[in-house]
């Protein structure tokens, strides 16, 4: 059909062509065209971020973005490389160590803008690691840990670093 | 008597032990399935039309159009189904999958497509025509029980759809008595569960007449058998599959609704799997949140500031249909009875229909409403008689071993010791009175039960099954919605048989093989299921001594387990590895491990009628004190401190408690100022994320100004001594926060939200305020 427009996507650095119409959020074509379903879909809007993933490593709401603007750029998904990305895998871990994940819907979104947060400033105060999940909402924890858990992330990777 | 708790977790190998969520780096990883994450084969996409009217009759329906469009697969009405409403109990089924002649608030589901796309199936509502006659609404309660008011349901003359009236004791001599007596009016909003997982389902009726619902539900055999009430067959034709459940908080994935009949009779007339999945307006929209209220509270006391008597009226707007209604007005007034002495009570609710989205409960049920009116109230009875305010909720503590006027039998019940715990960590009597002006600090508290005995099914089963490699598979039908009972049930489960954690793995709901369980609510899971899956591994445990000790020639007795072994501790030539005696037991006597266990809280029922008995095994009280900054100008309030205690019992996983007591209090903080969903004539004005304004992380106090402690009892009744802890530690929140704001500014709010424009209006009618007088 003529309303499909042939698209290339580097998603976790691979490259994936395919046709979609292009009224299509990068969202929809992740989660319905490329089956990579971590990345969630809540509120559609751009108020939850539920959907982040990074463009050259920068967040943005996938549900808020057409996939067809994405091309030419990296996107990273909560899924992440196939090799592993150890940065993701230490907040991954900082997450459950700290009891930041509970239902678990708003975690890949958290986990992704942390990864953002962490590669602008790896030592972020409370107050910078608040204001980065402000786009953010989580309806089961409260927080708390979440900030915890990011500052624990932040800790192990400057560590890690330093080694 | 009581255990020491310390003593008692010393012996303990992986109780009280912080341990991480057992499905946490899946989720984190973006690898847990939820229910729209799934896809089948040859899936249609579906998507329900809703009514636009308030309340109207339905005159035709025409689904010509729809069904023609390309891609559209099917259509189904409410005369598609065999007209069986559905609900809870036989006085609270007033609900059909789809309306059929009437409908009775704006989003209510009428018709449903199913088309190869969502695009295509937003497409096909489009087309569908229905041809209503608008009929008189009514959306205040009041007025809906006015003589004339237009009424709703046949069977509820008067849009009566609850009634709950109880009184103990002499409540006339009482106040007669009484040296002081107050009478003040408390209003509440409507708030939505908000979870960040719009409901989702895929729905499969196969050709040989098997239904299988694939649903994020909470409490799936509530679903389960309300599916097969509604379609009218048998609830052994009907399979519901648990997803992981992306937040619940009770509502609409407590039961069937909509979406879920007709993704299977769309299945059905399709042969395919249905999906549908929710919009955040759609969720916003449609029924299921706390219950609004107007509660007139009566109060009674001695010059001391003891509590003689209280007299509350309460009226609920419960929205088009039942949902749970019936015992939300029951449990409010329960609620009179905790956490403080009131020897002589008496409680008229009614839960009213109105053409708004109905109610049901949201965590804490109907307790944080009344809450906020008590200990609201209870601040003012203090000011008046010169009490200080952490004096009067002490002189009126309920104490361990008391029973209640209506019938509780209190147990471990450390209320005083939250208070004093409160008041040490928060500060309380260096800020009370100190603060500088627009600065004020709060008290509050509350109460919670450790599950609900009902009429219907209380019980909750667990079986373990102990497999030749050691490890161990735990099935309940209890669910996992975030809270923690993954991995506190398995936890239990390791304890008593000596192994990891990691080696348990735990059984979402699948309602052909878990046992029937009445679901995730009124924090029952961790004491009911919990008990459950003790029960179940112990009796997994005397089997394997057993075999172990055939196998040893040792007095099974004499064993212990631990560290993945079993050995007679007076003995070391006894000792075996677990997995050894599983394998011995399995290849040379043929004999499989597999335990049960079974928790009911004893044969004590409820009398809804009376309001008379012990509705829990154990309650747990809970204080807290909240410190706010107002801004005159604009009537914005600051949390800049929030100090908590409660009385959980022993927390079993303290990572998850600490998890589920700071997320309740968050959740009561958005209640108490942000949340409510805006109805002007039935319509929700602010049906999305951007306009139901949540807490962000940025709302909260810093993380050194936020605590939390528990006051560790060693509960007798509960698994390893625990109590809830998801629950009551938000119920004080709200009164907390207005007592604080009142403290900042001598504004009173008895109405939520406390919103910047009600304290902006407030302090234009206070005269100068010079704060509440320090203790």
């Amino acid at each position: 059909m003529s309303e499909f427009v042939a698209v290339s996507l580097s998603v976790n650095g691979v490259r994936y062509d395919v046709a979609i119409r292009p009224w299509r959020t990068l969202l929809e074509v992740l989660r319905e065209t490329l089956a990579m379903t971590g990345t969630k879909r809540s509120c559609g809007e751009g108020q939850c971020g539920a959907c982040t993933v990074l463009l050259d490593g920068d967040a943005v709401n996938a549900c808020l973005y057409l996939a067809v603007e994405a091309q030419g750029r990296e996107i990273l998904t909560i899924e992440g490389p196939a090799g592993g990305d150890p940065v993701l895998e230490q907040i991954q871990a900082s997450f459950a160590n700290n009891g930041a994940v509970q239902c678990g819907f708003c975690t890949p979104g958290m986990v992704m803008i942390t990864k953002d947060l962490l590669s602008h400033n790896d030592a972020p105060s409370e107050d910078e690691i608040r204001d980065a999940l402000v786009g953010h909402l989580c309806r089961c924890t409260g927080y708390v840990q979440i900030v915890e858990a990011i500052r624990d992330a932040a800790g192990a990777l400057a560590r890690r670093a330093g080694d | 008597m009581d255990r020491d708790p310390r003593e008692a977790l010393r012996d303990l190998q992986i109780i009280g032990r912080p341990t991480p969520k057992k499905d946490a780096r899946l989720k984190a990883s973006g690898r847990a399935e939820y229910a729209d994450d799934i896809a089948m084969p040859g899936m249609l996409h579906g998507k329900l039309l809703r009514s636009p009217h308030a309340h109207a009759k339905i005159l035709r329906i025409d689904t010509s159009r729809a069904a023609a469009l390309p891609g559209v697969r099917a259509v189904v009405v409410g005369g598609d189904f065999p007209n069986i409403k559905f609900g809870n109990l036989p006085q609270t089924r007033d609900y059909l999958p789809l309306a059929i002649d009437t409908v009775r608030y704006i989003g209510e589901e009428v018709a449903a497509v199913a088309a190869v796309d969502e695009d295509t199936a937003e497409e096909a509502l489009d087309l569908l025509r229905v041809d209503y006659e608008p009929l008189p609404a009514v959306f205040d309660p009041e007025q809906a029980m006015r003589p004339g008011a237009p009424q709703l349901h046949p069977h509820a003359p008067g849009n009566i759809s609850a009634h709950s009236a109880f009184h103990f004791g002499d409540v006339e001599a009482a106040f007669a008595r009484a040296e002081y007596l107050r009478e003040d009016v408390f209003e509440t909003q409507a708030v939505k569960q908000g979870m960040l997982e719009p409901h989702a389902c895929v729905g499969l009726w196969d050709h040989a007449g098997k239904v299988t619902l694939w649903s994020c539900k909470m409490s799936p055999y509530v679903t389960w058998r309300q599916l097969a009430m509604g379609l009218g067959i048998q609830p052994g034709d009907v399979r519901v599959i648990q997803t992981f459940v992306g937040g619940g908080f009770s509502g609409g994935k407590q039961e069937a609704m909509p979406m879920d009949f007709c993704a299977v009779l769309l299945s059905k007339k399709t042969g395919r799997p249905v999906k549908f999945v929710h919009t955040m307006d759609e969720v916003l929209t449609i029924g299921h949140m706390r219950h609004p209220m107007k509660i007139w509270l009566r109060t009674g006391t001695g010059r001391d500031g003891r509590l003689l008597a209280q007299h509350c009226k309460l009226i609920a707007n419960g929205g088009a249909y039942s949902s749970i209604g019936g015992f939300s007005m029951y449990l409010a007034g329960a609620m009179l009875n905790l956490p403080y002495r009131v020897p002589n009570i008496r409680y008229e609710a009614h839960r009213v229909y109105t053409n708004n989205g109905f109610c049901g409960a949201l965590r804490g049920h109907t307790i944080p409403q009344f809450c906020f009116a008590r200990d609201s109230q209870l601040e003012l009875v203090a000011a008046d008689l010169g009490i200080d305010p952490l004096e009067i909720r002490h002189r009126n503590a309920l104490q361990p071993g008391e029973v209640t006027a209506n019938g509780f039998r209190i147990g471990t019940f450390a209320f005083d010791e939250c208070i004093e715990r409160v008041a040490q960590i928060s500060g309380w009597r260096e800020k009370r009175g100190k603060l500088p002006k627009y600065r004020g600090i709060g008290f509050g508290c509350g109460s919670h039960l450790s599950g609900a005995r009902l009429m219907g099914h209380s019980a909750s089963a667990a079986e373990i099954r102990v497999q030749e490699d050691g490890t161990v598979q735990l099935t309940t039908g209890s669910t996992d919605v975030g809270q923690g009972a993954d991995t506190v049930l398995s936890m239990i489960a390791a304890e008593v048989l000596g192994i990891e954690v990691d080696d348990v793995r735990f059984t979402r709901v699948d309602t052909e093989i878990t046992p029937v369980d009445p679901g995730t609510f009124g924090s029952r899971v961790t004491f009911f299921t919990g008990n459950a899956v003790k029960r179940a591994a112990e009796d997994a445990r005397a089997q394997l001594a057993e075999i172990a000790a055939q196998k040893m020639g040792a007095d099974p007795g004499d064993l212990v387990f631990r560290g993945r072994e079993i050995f007679n501790p007076g003995d070391e030539r006894q000792r075996i590895k677990l997995k050894d005696a599983v394998r011995w037991g399995a290849f040379q006597l043929g004999r499989i491990v597999s335990g049960r266990g079974a928790y009911a809280a004893g044969d004590e029922k409820i009398d809804f009628r009376t309001g008379h008995g012990n509705l829990s095994p154990a309650y747990n009280p809970s204080a807290c004190a909240v410190e706010v900054e107002v801004d005159p100008e604009t009537g914005r309030v600051t949390v800049v401190g929030f100090w908590g205690a409660d009385d959980s019992g022993t927390p079993l996983n303290p990572l998850a408690v600490k998890g589920q007591v700071l997320g309740a209090t968050v959740m009561s903080i958005g209640h108490a100022l942000y949340e409510n969903l805006i109805r002007v004539d039935g319509k929700v004005m602010n049906p999305s994320l951007r306009d139901y304004k949540m807490p962000l992380a940025t709302d909260l106090p810093r993380l050194a100004d936020f605590q939390h402690s528990n006051v560790i009892t060693w509960e007798p009744e509960g698994p390893f001594g625990a109590k809830e802890a998801g629950q009551g530690a938000g119920t004080g929140v709200l009164a907390a926060l207005a007592n604080a704001i009142y403290d900042a500014t001598g504004v009173r709010l008895n109405r939520l939200p406390m919103t910047p424009e009600r304290i902006l209006s407030g302090l234009k009618r206070v005269p100068e305020w010079n704060g509440n007088p320090g203790p």
